[in-house]
């Protein structure tokens, strides 16, 4: 066991670089996540968030370094993650219903060639109702919105009654009231002492919704609880030259009134 | 082996016929349209087969006018599929010349009897023949200058191909790369896509006969694919390819005379060993390029130059 | 004399046609099943790199059968030589795909075209081997039934049937592969094994079909079912169902007519019936088909021309009068007209329609007046919009400026049932509403 990554971390991740076709994409990443946050992973378009994560549960090879999961591998810890992959991963065209997707987050405890009962198709539906969308459960999933479909993948998620949820951008393209749903929903799961992890773009809700944030662009630039992390000189590391951006920020900031 | 002018012949049909079909499988690659290239040459035989019905000739022209509109056909039909259906290209590709070449093939059946068309012919074509069917460029006292006729149809289809991508380089380029970007500019993206699947029916049904279909999918896909391991620049990409087309050529026929002696079999169709020629080659960049299996998992990773330092806040306020 | 052998033969009546048309008609059956799930996992082109990939391990599997002594056309043997090339060819692809910047059409290509030319050179050495015939083995290309004897079908129908009972087995796996492999993954699922069992099952279609309907055309088998079932469902038990009976059909009709026939090959037939079903299906399907969607599409046209008609009526009358309660009383065409933009000949066939459904009369002046009925309609219209835009601005933080033509767009589609909800929430119901933004 590594002294700087112990076992009482949902997530320590150990000096991880993952590279593409051999373009180094994140460098040298060394953090912990702290039990029972509510952690944001926030930085620029092409900073390796998404790739974070994916590299974290093993989705994309790591070049060198390691990702633990409570201080074990994270094959060995699946039955602890639940995972929200980004809306436009899969093809919402595919013939299957809202409860058909939530249904699949039972798989795993099914295990290989049962098929779903009436037990799992009554889960899925209370997990639809539970993020407000039990009525639309026989739907089509091409003819929900893009917040419904957001609430879906939600959902699974809760399905799979985890103790993390790996969550990649959960908050995008969706309307303002699915944004407060799923936000309501994250704080309730995170009140019942899960941890989250989201991949977050917008830096203007920042402080509002994560405890915990972690500061990435292709290497860590800061981590640690949000109050101390979220500050200007941060920021501008992070976001490099983008002066523009960071005046927004800066209004953000004055607005929630921080530094 | 012994060489004879049959050789040279039969190197100088395939060479031209792999630089036809590169160029514009170079672009067909970048548009990742490659599978195109496989559709439309098997489409183009009831384009063939009616021709011939209609002219009751094999005389070149018919059958070259009916296979372009079969290949151009297959083209818009794919596109009137994946658009007017909602379907993925791939399926829409794969529905269009099946159907085409089923009902060439009932055609060419059907008509078996009194027609001297074989649709083995269209896949094999028959590189080891060509030689046997010369047109003398010119003659003097002394000196025969003989090549043979395929060899100057695909010269012809060359020309054209080297013609238009010269003059619509720039656009090809654009529409390849961005094609919203091409739209905002005036470059009617539709227009280049036509023009491409156009030289590729063209390229095609040029080199059927000669060297079958066999050669001209392998020759579309395989040096652009093996070129872009090596080269990310498009100039040097086009380059690249065309060399790779030249040594398949080359090299599949040689293999084709001598690789069978060594396992003690009779010699082999040069065009099947060409395409053979083309995979090796792929494989060699596969594993030997700059991006190639052999360095993927060796040597360090170079340090990203713009990596924020995380030691010198104060140089990014400077900006 | 011909029609009743054909209906004798279509009936599986013909003694010696029988086992042809059934085994063929499973083949398609198959086929549609696992192509199915090739076509949700946007690999439909990958059994075309397969299928031709299988060319090389007949000409080798030929070459060593003869070499030992053996005959060299013993369908088992052809066919395991056809699953070890294949599979390698499937393997290259996907190795490719993973490991250099090439896409996905390109390392199908790649595959294709040069196991293909490898193939036809390994055949065309083959061939002048003294000592065996090889004729026939062109009928791997081309397809053709006439040479196949009773042990063939057996070994068909034997492994169609293993086939499909292990695709029904992992149904819930496969599906959970192709709509979203990442979760699969993180899941727990050995996804890169699924994967290659996918491709094995439509390794061991494509190359028992072969024979029949050929390399070349085997994909239809695979592609054309599954796409035509998709116009027809949005639910993946129906769609497999679908699927593999169109399969089943084709299979049937183009093994009956080509038994019949010598010159009619039973692959080119099969596509055909499965091209026409295709086409039938992308026109009329229910869930999808082309046709039924236009006519969705003309009713919603209808339905949101309608309503802006009424609305904009309601709004004239609004504007035009001081006092409550408003008064139904006629406007000009060129009121109207003004009221808001209206495309070429619109307004016209607008009126046209909203007289023929009772909601607009024409006053002997000539102008417009709304109908009791179409009064009840216009203010109902109108107050859904309204609350509509309420909701919006009220909870999605949108500028009242930008309101209209959202709420234009989904107000149409408002249910009774929303538009209830709406008024408890923004606690209107009672009272009259009016327009957040200047009208």
């Amino acid at each position: 066991m590594r002294p700087e990554h112990p076992p009482e971390f949902p997530l320590a991740v150990h000096d991880l670089t993952v590279a593409y076709h051999r373009k180094p994409v994140l460098w040298d990443v060394d953090l912990n996540i702290p039990d029972g946050s509510l952690a944001g992973i926030v930085g620029p378009n092409g900073a390796g968030k998404s790739t974070l994560l994916k590299a974290c549960l093993d989705l994309i090879p790591a070049t060198s370094g390691e990702a633990l999961i409570y201080g074990k591998p994270y094959a060995e810890q699946r039955d602890l993650i639940a995972y929200v992959p980004q809306r436009e991963s899969v093809d919402w065209d595919f013939p299957v219903s809202a409860q058909d997707v939530v249904a699949m987050g039972t798989y795993r405890k099914l295990g290989w060639f049962k098929r779903i009962g009436t037990t799992q198709k009554k889960q899925a539906l209370a997990a639809l109702e539970q993020v407000g969308i039990g009525h639309l459960a026989n739907r089509q999933i091409s003819q929900l919105s893009g917040g419904q479909q957001q609430r879906v993948f939600l959902a699974r998620a809760l399905v799979q009654d985890a103790q993390i949820y790996f969550m990649d951008e959960p908050f995008a393209a969706v309307d303002a009231a699915t944004e407060q749903a799923i936000i309501e929903l994250l704080q309730s799961l995170n009140a019942r002492g899960k941890t989250v992890l989201c991949v977050h773009h917008d830096l203007a809700t920042v402080s509002r919704y994560f405890d915990h944030l972690v500061l990435l662009n292709m290497r860590v630039v800061a981590s640690g609880p949000t109050p101390e992390t979220f500050t200007r000189e941060n920021l501008q590391k992070t976001y490099g030259g983008k002066l523009n951006l960071l005046d927004d920020v800066a209004q953000a900031l004055k607005n929630v009134g921080r530094p | 082996m012994n060489w004879t002018a049959n050789d040279l012949h039969i190197i100088l049909v395939g060479t031209l016929c792999a630089l036809a079909c590169a160029l514009p499988g170079t672009f067909l690659l970048l548009r990742r349209m490659s599978m195109m290239g496989d559709a439309i040459s098997h489409a183009v035989l009831p384009g063939l087969a009616i021709a011939f019905l209609i002219s009751g000739s094999r005389a070149s022209w018919w059958m070259f006018f009916g296979a372009a509109i079969a290949g151009v056909l297959t083209a818009l039909f794919t596109q009137w599929i994946t658009r007017f259906g909602k379907v993925e290209r791939g399926a829409a590709m794969g529905i269009v010349f099946t159907t085409l070449f089923a009902i060439g093939l009932i055609l060419i059946k059907q008509s078996a009897d009194h027609v001297d068309l074989d649709p083995a012919c269209v896949l094999y074509g028959a590189l080891e023949y060509t030689p046997l069917d010369l047109v003398t460029l010119f003659e003097t006292a002394e000196h025969l200058i003989q090549v043979p006729r395929a060899a100057l149809v695909i010269a012809a289809t060359l020309l054209f191909n080297i013609l238009i991508i010269a003059l619509f380089f720039k656009e090809f380029t654009l529409a390849s790369f961005d094609p919203s970007l091409a739209k905002t500019q005036g470059f009617r993206p539709m227009l280049m896509h036509y023009l491409l699947m156009t030289m590729v029916a063209v390229t095609t049904v040029a080199s059927f006969e000669a060297v079958g279909s066999i050669i001209v999918i392998a020759m579309l896909i395989v040096p652009p694919a093996t070129a872009f391991l090596l080269t990310r620049r498009l100039p040097i990409l086009i380059a690249t390819s065309l060399i790779v087309a030249v040594l398949s050529a080359l090299l599949g026929h040689l293999s084709s005379q001598a690789l069978p002696h060594l396992l003690g079999l009779p010699e082999t169709t040069s065009s099947g060993m060409m395409a053979t020629a083309t995979g090796v080659l792929f494989l060699l960049a596969w594993v030997f390029g700059p991006e190639g299996l052999m360095r993927q998992n060796s040597g360090e990773l170079k340090k990203p130059e713009h990596l924020i330092d995380l030691d010198e806040p104060k140089a990014l306020e400077k900006h | 004399m011909d029609l009743e052998i054909l209906r004798e033969t279509l009936l599986l009546e013909q003694h010696n046609t029988r086992i042809v048309v059934i085994s063929v008609a499973l083949l398609g059956g198959t086929a549609g099943l696992i192509g199915s799930f090739l076509l949700l996992r946007k690999q439909s082109l990958l059994g075309d790199a397969l299928s031709h990939a299988t060319l090389p391990g007949i000409g080798i599997a030929f070459a060593l059968m003869s070499a030992m002594g053996l005959s060299g056309k013993s369908l088992p043997g052809l066919l395991t030589g056809a699953t070890i090339t294949g599979l390698i060819g499937v393997l290259l692809v996907l190795a490719i795909r993973r490991s250099t910047r090439l896409k996905d059409d390109a390392a199908m290509g790649i595959v294709l075209s040069v196991f293909f030319g490898l193939g036809v050179a390994i055949l065309n050495m083959v061939q002048k081997i003294p000592g065996q015939s090889s004729a026939g083995l062109d009928s791997f290309i081309y397809g053709s039934t006439a040479s196949m004897v009773w042990s063939d079908f057996c070994l068909i129908i034997v492994t169609l049937l293993v086939t499909s009972v292990m695709t029904i087995l992992i149904l819930k796996e496969l599906t959970l592969l192709c709509f979203d492999p990442d979760f699969a993954s993180v899941d727990g699922w050995p996804t890169l094994r699924l994967d290659v069992i996918l491709m094995g099952l439509v390794t061991a279609v494509t190359v028992v079909g072969l024979q029949a309907v050929g390399l070349i055309l085997i994909i239809a088998f695979l592609i054309t079912p599954p796409t035509a079932a998709r116009f027809w469902t949005d639910d993946l038990k129906k769609l497999l169902w679908i699927s593999t009976m169109i399969g089943a059909v084709s299979g049937w009709l183009g093994a009956s007519i080509s038994a019949l026939y010598s010159n009619l090959p039973a692959g080119a037939i099969i596509v055909i019936s499965a091209s026409f079903i295709f086409l039938v299906s992308m026109i009329f399907g229910r869930a999808r088909g082309v046709l039924p969607r236009y006519l969705r599409h003309l009713k919603l046209q209808k339905k949101v021309g309608r309503q802006h008609l009424l609305r904009s009526t309601f709004e004239i009358l609004e504007n035009t009068q001081s006092e409550a309660p408003l008064k139904n009383i006629p406007i000009s065409m060129e009121l109207l007209r003004k009221h808001r933009y209206w495309s070429k000949g619109e307004l016209p066939r607008l009126i046209r329609q909203a007289r023929a459904e009772d909601h607009i009369e024409r006053q002997p002046s000539g102008e417009l007046r709304l109908s009791e009925s179409g009064f009840g309609e216009a203010s109902r219209i109108t107050r859904n919009h309204r609350l509509w835009e309420m909701y919006l601005i009220k909870h999605a933080d949108i500028a009242p400026s930008h309101v209209d033509r959202d709420a234009d767009m989904v107000e149409h589609l408002l249910g009774a049932e929303i538009v209830h909800q709406l008024e408890a929430e923004l606690e209107l119901a009672k009272s009259d509403i009016k327009s957040p933004h200047a009208i």
